[in-house]
């Protein structure tokens, strides 16, 4: 399976103090379908971690996985050193750390832009309504769509409401921060919008795991690239060496097919 | 033709007054009583689910005459669980709203299941991402939308129930249908205009009903 696993050995390795997301021989299935196979991961503290490959690869079901959203058959998931809980209180607090942004945004559909930023910290941060309001505002601005607070989702572009989304995850002050094909369902001319808030957040030292289709985005911003296909991690590198110089074939066929043309 | 009603004998506003009473209180708790029971059948407790489901399957599939006249010869006659009525009528009132409520309940519950049908699964997914509750999320995000997308099916629920508390006169509530049966027999010269005035009462009633619920389906509807 590994031409490259950077993390092969971290089981024996005492945990370094900068490991935030560790993943251990995770294996899940659908039905027949063994969508990760043996997937061991470590991701440090602030660094941005981008995941490719062909659709069908398993790169989205790993990134939810690591708060749960799906759960798996084998292996272990810790983030800041804390085993990944079953459910209940216990999950609920721990999903409160890592902010997840989906491709199809997911806004709430009945509250307004500002409702949606503030809600994740009222509900579960029981911050106080005017304190949230201030977060929230500042939040938007950062994304560049406070214009747009009292609105409802349905009346922003897909742009804008992805920025929202990142705004809503950031209210909670993650840890980590997920992105699960952020711009595949944008319009081509509204995606460079949010990979500039991303490419922001990632300067400003967030710690990301970036599952996307958009290479230059790979290229400039991740410090390293995971390469996935047929549901196991089959190379990782910098961008630079990954892109220049792929070791692997599968790695070599998808690059061939996704750069010239 | 309207002349029997000058005698003073019946008090014709009086039972569709009760009527209406019955259909609002046991609308309120039927709303209540199915929302508690959404929440049941969606838990993510099997004991919960599925004494959703048994209770949803056992009374919406039993006649709603067996429903209330249990309620009266069960809960009161035989168990003595009164409800506090001070006289005959007032405790068939309420035995009737509870026998309302546990009825219609279960078909509240079934609309509400649908219009959370409606609500995509990311927006759930992306409420528990920021660390809500199961409560949390159904009250907060999954209920709310649901309620808008089901208006119009509960809209048909509560003109049912409205037309169902006639149901109430077979326990002896002072209802619309219980004065009906007392026209008729008293009045058999006027059955026609007797009928047809118990009709015109149950359409003011429901028509507004329908036309309001209607106006708010459109109004609440969540979009996309």
């Amino acid at each position: 399976m590994s031409e490259v696993s950077a993390s092969k050995d971290h089981e024996d390795a005492p945990r370094s103090q900068a490991d935030l997301v560790v993943l251990s021989g995770v294996n899940k299935h659908f039905g027949a379908l063994h969508v990760l196979q043996d997937i061991d991961l470590t991701i440090g503290r602030g660094e941005v971690v981008v995941v490719i490959g062909p659709s069908g690869s398993g790169k989205s079901t790993l990134c939810r996985t690591i708060n749960r959203l799906e759960t798996i058959d084998e292996g272990t998931i810790t983030i800041d050193g804390k085993p990944l809980p079953a459910e209940g209180r216990e999950l609920a607090r721990l999903r409160s750390d890592v902010g997840m942004v989906f491709q199809s945004f997911n806004l709430f559909a009945h509250k307004t832009v500002l409702e949606n930023v503030m809600l994740g910290q009222i509900k579960v941060r029981r911050t106080e309504k005017k304190a949230a309001e201030t977060k929230a505002r500042a939040l938007l601005e950062r994304v560049g769509v406070a214009a747009q607070a009292e609105k409802y989702p349905a009346q922003l572009s897909g742009g804008q409401q992805q920025r929202v989304a990142i705004a809503r995850a950031l209210a909670m002050g993650p840890k980590v921060m997920l992105f699960d094909e952020p711009t595949s369902a944008l319009d081509p001319e509204m995606i460079n919008e949010v990979l500039e808030v991303m490419q922001q957040l990632a300067r400003e030292g967030m710690t990301m795991v970036v599952v996307t289709h958009e290479m230059g985005f790979a290229r400039s911003a991740a410090d390293r690239v995971v390469f996935m296909a047929d549901g196991r991690i089959i190379e990782q590198a910098t961008p630079e060496e990954f892109f220049s110089n792929p070791r692997s074939d599968r790695a070599k066929d998808f690059l061939s097919k996704i750069l010239h043309h | 033709m309207f002349d029997f009603l000058d005698s003073g004998q019946y008090d014709l506003l009086g039972a569709f007054w009760v009527t209406a009473q019955l259909a609002l209180y046991s609308a309120i708790g039927s709303l209540v009583w199915g929302t508690v029971l959404t929440a049941m059948r969606v838990s993510p407790v099997p004991l919960m689910r599925g004494f959703g489901t048994a209770y949803v399957n056992v009374v919406r599939n039993t006649p709603l005459t067996v429903v209330i006249v249990a309620c009266s010869f069960v809960l009161d006659q035989t168990l003595a669980i009164t409800l506090g009525g001070e006289d005959f009528k007032e405790t068939g009132f309420r035995l009737a709203v509870l026998g309302l409520t546990a009825y219609t309940g279960t078909f509240v519950c079934e609309a509400l299941r649908s219009g959370i049908n409606t609500v995509p699964a990311g927006q759930a997914e992306a409420a528990r991402a920021l660390g809500m509750s199961f409560t949390q999320v159904l009250t907060a995000i999954v209920l709310p939308q649901a309620f808008r997308a089901a208006v119009t099916p509960l809209a048909n629920v509560i003109i049912a129930l409205t037309k169902n508390t006639t149901v109430a006169a077979a326990i002896g509530a002072a209802e619309a249908a219980l004065l009906m049966r007392e026209m008729i027999e008293n009045e058999a010269q006027a059955l026609f205009t007797v009928f047809a005035l118990f009709a015109f009462g149950f359409i003011v009633l429901t028509l507004p009903t329908g036309l309001i619920l209607g106006w708010a389906a459109k109004r609440l509807a969540v979009k996309r």
